[in-house]
């Protein structure tokens, strides 16, 4: 149980560095790619700013993700000997093709920019990006493994091992609805943070020009994506229907079979011990119509499914209504700005502006809360249906955990704190015209300005 | 193929992961050890200059340690890492706090001195627990039944406390070279000094853990002195011997490079002796390369990848090296 909890600590601290950093990646390539076409010095002083932003997330990412990749061993022995010929193979591959490629460009785009020249620098953001993108692929493939597991064949030894083709287990069933929704979900992410970040300069100042262009830009992608991101939801929730009934019904709050249509449970106290949700709020049929896209179709409930194979049904049931909600919030911002655009008020509505910061972590808080519901869904097992999560852990002392998990709750708050600190500080700046590379760092610690090569690049296009 | 032993392969393959991360990190790793000898200001801007764009690279290479041990050996991944977990727990929090330190270290001047001291305590902290590991490594871990069977402080002895120690010194040494190729004026003289004396302790601490070695086991003690493989491995030690005359000479004669290659051939030979006692086993004494084996599909599919995407690592990380050439200077790079 304590390694449990050491674990969900760190992947969900983790978590969100890459997910900031995949869409934040995404954003800069964009960034530098339209200041080379256009020449426009309002996207190089943009890309400065939020590459400074990057450098700090980034390497929250690296360290809390160095974490990770040994704690299955040291916390998980059992799941990673057994499970270890088929997911490790996938990591590897996710190292050998993703990490390299984002640390070895990382430091050409954060310091090499007088030393490669502008396109083989734009080349780096882009292979930066790139390997945010290939990392998430494979990572996805792991977990969607784990949660819809196919291709395999158990040995002697209990050990899972691949039964032939490689090509089933990498392109797992629920894998390309799980990589799709992910991703989008880290884009939207990042569009909202930027939203956020640009929405309060605009309410100090409407006129600063950076501000303008990415909360534009931001609210681009809040309202194209966010709909595309609900549709993937609603594909992902058919297919994890498929595979993983259990999760939906405890998602829905569904404890008794509906064969008429089942309702949708808008609020509620879901209560395993009684098999009932508790003072709900629920609109009958619309579940039905929801995930089998038919008013009158059956649903089982989780009782038709034996006890010890159902994950704690309130956190799955009130995960995964805090991330629906937040979803059509999002939505609603979108649309929002949408009919601002056309009002031509984009740049002036108080109201939404506010709106926007008050929505900057909701893509965060999003995440995590889908997150918890597919990971706590698929309890109580490690491997969904096959290995249960009592028997993947190490055999190691209580006390062992216990203190390492102290250890880890007291340095990650101080590091991550510290963390989170410098970027609001940074993101509290408002972008400048002529925004230095990276401040602060070596050039200007030594009191000397940075190479005149990029400034001059960028005013004479801005 | 069948002719081929993939296991071998895979062997080495991990080997060579584990020893590009230890002159890698090491030299970055020695860095901070070495921090609080610097000056602040000037000195220590340099050396933080001369390694900020390539730690992250250097670091990355023990993820794919770890993870291609797990993907080949998963038996040997679900043993070693239990029987060493407060030590690894130690070395992540280590590596946490000065992997942070890199960026925080920058952008908040007021807190300037916290961070640095952070550097270099976690770079410390990593550097000890790495080499009190290898030790713990070398001396044996109980298994029974394929799983470990100890208590969780059995990897604490005195032997795994001066390969610490060792390894402490060597990555200070690997720290100290590096600088004296990638800085000039005062932060290069005082990086001469601290070589000197960091060659001479990491000399010493090499003869200690190889003399210690062969008592460890009755087959470590074969493996050394018995003929006629003695002929063979005793190349080793003298390999070491004529390493070490070579880097003092280049030493006082103030060469630039000629320290920091030493340096790394003094690893390799080191790397080389404890392949030599170990092989062939993962978890010494107890589990060998073939019982910790991944099936063979595993292997081939990962090593299908690895033949044509690790020289490609290998070469866009000499190009970022290459980038970033030359002296580190205060300045920053232009």
């Amino acid at each position: 149980m304590l390694a449990r909890i050491q674990f969900a600590f760190t992947v969900s601290f983790h978590f969100i560095f890459p997910a900031i950093s995949i869409g934040l990646a995404s954003f800069l390539a964009v960034l530098e790619g339209l200041w080379l076409k256009t020449g426009k010095g309002v996207y190089a002083n943009l890309f400065r700013y939020w590459l400074k932003i990057f450098a700090v997330v980034f390497g929250m990412g690296v360290v809390s993700g160095v974490v990770l990749s040994y704690q299955f061993g040291t916390n998980w022995s059992e799941f990673s000997y057994r499970a270890g010929p088929i997911i490790g193979p996938l990591m590897g591959y996710e190292v050998m093709t993703a990490f390299f490629l984002e640390a070895g460009f990382l430091g050409v785009m954060l310091f090499g920019i007088n030393k490669v020249g502008r396109r083989l620098h734009f080349f780096a953001t882009c292979m930066v990006a790139l390997g945010t993108l290939i990392s998430a692929t494979w990572i996805l493939s792991v977990n969607s493994w784990m949660q819809t597991p196919a291709g395999y064949a158990i040995n002697d030894a209990g050990q899972f091992v691949p039964a032939g083709s490689w090509w089933p287990i990498v392109f797992n069933p629920s894998f390309p609805y799980r990589l799709v929704h992910t991703v989008l979900a880290a884009f939207l992410t990042t569009a909202f943070i930027v939203g956020a970040v640009g929405a309060w300069h605009l309410l100090k100042d409407r006129t600063n020009p950076g501000a303008r262009k990415m909360f534009s830009m931001a609210m681009w992608m809040a309202a194209l994506v966010t709909p595309l991101q609900i549709v993937a939801g609603d594909q992902h929730g058919l297919n994890t229907l498929e595979h993983q009934p259990v999760k939906v019904l405890a998602m829905e709050g569904d404890y008794q079979p509906s064969p008429e249509g089942a309702p949708l449970i808008l609020f509620g106290f879901p209560d395993s011990e009684e098999a009932r949700v508790r003072y709900e709020v629920a609109i009958p049929k619309l579940g039905s119509l929801i995930l089998k896209h038919d008013f009158d179709a059956p649903l089982p409930g989780l009782i038709d499914f034996p006890r010890d194979q159902w994950p704690p049904v309130p956190i799955v049931f009130w995960s995964f209504r805090i991330m629906v909600g937040l979803g059509f919030a999002m939505l609603a911002i979108g649309l929002w700005s949408l009919v601002t655009r056309w009002r031509g008020t984009l740049y002036d509505s108080r109201w939404m502006h506010r709106a926007a910061v008050v929505m900057g972590p909701s893509g965060l808080v999003a995440v995590i809360a889908g997150w918890v519901t597919t990971e706590v869904g698929r309890q109580p097992f490690t491997v969904y249906g096959l290995m249960r999560t009592a028997e993947s852990h190490s055999p190691l002392a209580a006390p062992a955990v216990a203190a390492s998990l102290i250890a880890f709750v007291v340095v990650y708050f101080f590091v991550f704190g510290a963390g989170i600190y410098y970027l609001l500080r940074l993101m509290s700046k408002p972008p400048q015209r002529g925004e230095a590379l990276l401040a602060n760092q070596p050039h200007r610690a030594a009191g000397i300005t940075p190479a005149s090569g990029v400034d001059a690049a960028s005013s004479k296009g801005g | 193929m069948a002719s081929i032993d993939v296991t071998v392969i895979w062997a080495c393959m991990i080997g060579f992961a584990v020893f590009a991360y230890v002159v890698m990190d090491g030299f970055d790793l020695g860095i901070g050890i070495l921090f609080p000898g610097l000056k602040a200001g000037e000195e220590r801007d340099q050396a933080m200059n001369s390694i900020a764009p390539v730690w992250d690279g250097n670091e990355t290479w023990l993820v794919f340690g770890g993870g291609g041990l797990m993907a080949v050996f998963p038996l040997a991944y679900a043993i070693i890492l239990p029987a060493t977990y407060p030590l690894i727990i130690a070395m992540l929090l280590g590596l946490v706090f000065r992997g942070v330190a890199f960026e925080f270290r920058w952008r908040d001047p007021g807190h300037r001195k916290f961070w640095d001291i952070a550097f270099t305590l976690g770079s410390v902290i990593a550097a000890l627990s790495q080499g009190i590991t290898l030790g713990a490594l070398l001396q044996g871990i109980r298994v029974e039944d394929d799983a470990y069977a100890g208590g969780w402080l059995d990897w604490l002895s005195p032997f795994s406390l001066l390969t610490g120690v060792s390894v402490l010194l060597g990555y200070g040494l690997l720290g100290a070279t590096w600088l004296i190729w990638k800085t000039e004026g005062t932060a290069q003289a005082h990086a001469r000094r601290m070589a000197f004396r960091l060659g001479i302790a990491t000399f010493a601490a090499l003869a200690a853990v190889s003399l210690a070695t062969p008592f460890l086991h009755i087959d470590y003690w074969r493996r050394w002195f018995e003929l006629p493989q003695v002929l063979l491995t005793a190349q080793v030690p003298v390999l070491t011997v004529i390493c070490a005359g070579i880097f003092f000479q280049s030493l006082a004669k103030g060469h630039e490079r000629m320290p920091f290659l030493m340096a790394l051939i003094l690893f390799l030979l080191g790397f080389v002796g404890l392949g030599i006692s170990m092989f062939p086993y993962a978890v010494p004494q107890a589990v060998t390369i073939w019982d910790a084996a991944a099936p063979r599909a595993s292997q081939i599919f990962l090593l299908a990848g690895a033949v044509v995407i690790v020289p490609m690592i290998l070469a866009y990380t000499g190009w970022a090296y290459r980038v970033f050439r030359g002296k580190a200077g205060i300045e920053g790079y232009h």
